[in-house]
């Protein structure tokens, strides 16, 4: 659903640029971020006519980028581990293992309560503090199991 | 060495204007200000900066090829998609110094004629995002930013677009994709973004380490520039060290700063004093290098004089019980996910390399699998849009040149030839 505070907000967007259509991106993520983490198909129509696009158009960016969830709902926390070479090197596999065995799930997968859903993700440009993952909008690095551990405690 | 991209990172505040100022900051785009325009590019031409981004061409040159026509709308895009596997040295000038960025894109901008800025950062990067555009308001709203800044006749403005997660977009015309709102697939060039770009304005896309280095240009001149690093590519560098070293992390230093230098004094050698094995000196479309490279001077000439690149300057570090197949699998994977899509030797042929690497590492590997990732290879390179393909050849291409034995190993035994 798109409240009348998104438009306003994607309205506002559309003036950052000469062509209106420079806002899809903009819209939805704000719609996303404003769905719990999700994008549906009305909201993209919406978007459409918002942005004065054909929903076509909106829907093959929600599809492009590996950001927006439309048709892969998430959990309340979205765990995004790094499996790409430099967190690789230090580990990266046990920390998914370990993350596995704790929220009893595979990658991929969102536990039942819809509380969370683990993902690998190739590199977030934390490569110095590997390994990494990021929950939400917020980086967590250096991680051992039980850094972890703390972390979703910290959670529930 | 000073420092000068970093030389706030240990100032908790400095991420706030008042403070940044206090450091010296807003001094040089006032100096840039006074000037001419053909003056600064020739400044920037004359300093030899070269873009940091990876392909290090020479920054003042590509300002240069803007059309002089003041009655043609031009653009500037920072380019902070940072996305290359190794590579997070834009996101410490952006979490920690925004405004010096901010700075370098205002000289830019008031250089190449653009009255509109972009700032092209990855969407994962939501804390350097919040800080770029506080940093930007505080800028408004001291007359900055906006119409006819510190009294002159030049007015910019400057937004920040969020990427969603693709690494393609990190090359330039796909980032201009995507800011028009569409999928980032990369353009056929010519014509080039200078004269056709954003919205087919003409347009220059600068990394934020190059606009980050036009600061200190401007306020200390081409000869302190110059005097860091060797000639033909001076300047100071951002390495991002990561992998099996002691102390990873970023490090500022001068261009042409040896591998060995950067590995065993500045990161304090390769953890449990284990043997360097092999090494990433680019983010990872770059070939690697082993320890017989060691005294190789990490600058754009001399890496490439090793048949690599120093592309990010991303250095990623491997002991020696790394398994190299398994590297070569990762790297492959990475690139297969991240293929736009658009041309068939890159979507097709990355994947297909991508399967034979994961056989190979699952214990599955096939007698001639190496000859047949080979001529998969041939296939996609130079076959594409971008270089996006040609990094996955160059980056397999390297390994084989080294550790063609271990792939065979890993095929014959069906396990790693390390422990």
């Amino acid at each position: 659903m798109i409240t009348e505070e998104i438009r306003q907000e994607i309205q506002k967007r559309l003036k950052k640029y000469a062509n209106e259509k420079s806002a899809v991106m903009d819209a939805l993520r704000i719609v996303q971020r404003a769905g719990g983490g999700n994008i549906t198909k009305a909201d993209m129509e919406e978007i459409a006519r918002i942005v004065g696009v054909n929903p076509v158009a909106v829907n093959a960016v929600a599809a492009f980028y590996t950001m927006y969830n439309y048709g892969k709902p998430v959990g309340r926390y979205h765990i995004q581990v790094c499996r790409n070479i430099s967190c690789a090197l230090l580990d990266a596999e046990r920390i998914i293992e370990h993350l596995e065995k704790r929220l009893k799930m595979r990658t991929g997968e969102t536990t039942r309560d819809s509380r969370f859903t683990l993902s690998t993700v190739e590199c977030l440009g934390s490569c110095g503090t590997a390994p990494m993952m990021q929950i939400n909008d917020d980086y967590y690095e250096n991680l051992t199991p039980e850094r972890v551990d703390e972390i979703l405690d910290g959670l529930e | 060495m000073e420092k000068v991209l970093l030389k706030n990172i240990d100032r908790p505040d400095a991420h706030r204007i008042d403070a940044y100022m206090r450091y010296g900051g807003y001094r040089a785009v006032k100096k840039a200000l006074a000037r001419g325009r053909d003056e600064l590019i020739q400044l920037i031409k004359d300093s030899g900066l070269r873009g940091r981004g990876g392909a290090g061409f020479p920054a003042g040159l590509k300002w240069s090829f803007v059309p002089h026509d003041p009655t043609i709308q031009k653009y500037l895009c920072c380019n902070a998609d940072e996305g290359e596997p190794g590579t997070f040295k834009d996101r410490g000038i952006m979490d920690n110094d925004p405004h010096l960025l901010l700075e370098g894109m205002m000289i830019a901008s008031y250089a190449i004629g653009a009255s509109v800025a972009y700032i092209y950062i990855r969407g994962e990067f939501a804390f350097g995002a919040r800080r770029l555009q506080a940093a930007i308001d505080e800028a408004y709203d001291k007359g900055y930013l906006g119409k006819k800044i510190f009294g002159s006749d030049f007015s910019l403005d400057i937004f920040i677009h969020k990427g969603m997660g693709a690494y393609i977009c990190g090359e330039e015309t796909a980032l201009l994709e995507s800011i028009e709102g569409l999928r980032g697939q990369p353009r056929k060039k010519p014509p080039f973004p200078a004269l056709a770009g954003l919205y087919g304005k003409p347009t220059v896309i600068n990394n934020v380490e190059t606009l980050s280095c036009i600061p200190a240009i401007v306020e200390k001149g081409v000869d302190w520039f110059k005097s860091m690093g060797p000639e033909k590519s001076p300047g100071p560098k951002l390495f991002c060290v990561s992998g099996h070293v002691k102390k990873p992390g970023l490090y500022e230093l001068p261009m042409g700063t040896t591998i060995r230098d950067l590995v065993y004094n500045h990161c304090g050698g390769i953890r449990g004093d284990r043997k360097l094995k092999a090494l990433i000196p680019g983010g990872v479309s770059a070939p690697m290098l082993t320890s017989e490279d060691l005294d190789t001077p990490l600058d754009f000439d001399s890496v490439a004089a090793k048949g690599s690149m120093l592309g990010s300057g991303a250095v990623i570090v491997m002991d020696e019980n790394t398994c190299i197949p398994r590297v070569a699998y990762i790297t492959n994977r990475f690139f297969s996910h991240e293929s736009c899509g658009k041309c068939t030797p890159c979507r097709e042929g990355t994947h297909w390399l991508t399967e034979v690497l994961r056989r190979i590492e699952y214990g599955d590997g096939r007698t001639g699998d190496v000859e047949l990732m080979e001529k998969l290879c041939t296939n996609i390179f130079g076959r594409t849009f971008c270089p996006l393909g040609d990094g996955a050849v160059m980056a397999l291409r390297g390994a084989f040149k080294n550790f063609r034995e271990e792939f065979i190993y890993h095929i014959t035994h069906k396990r790693c030839m390390v422990s």
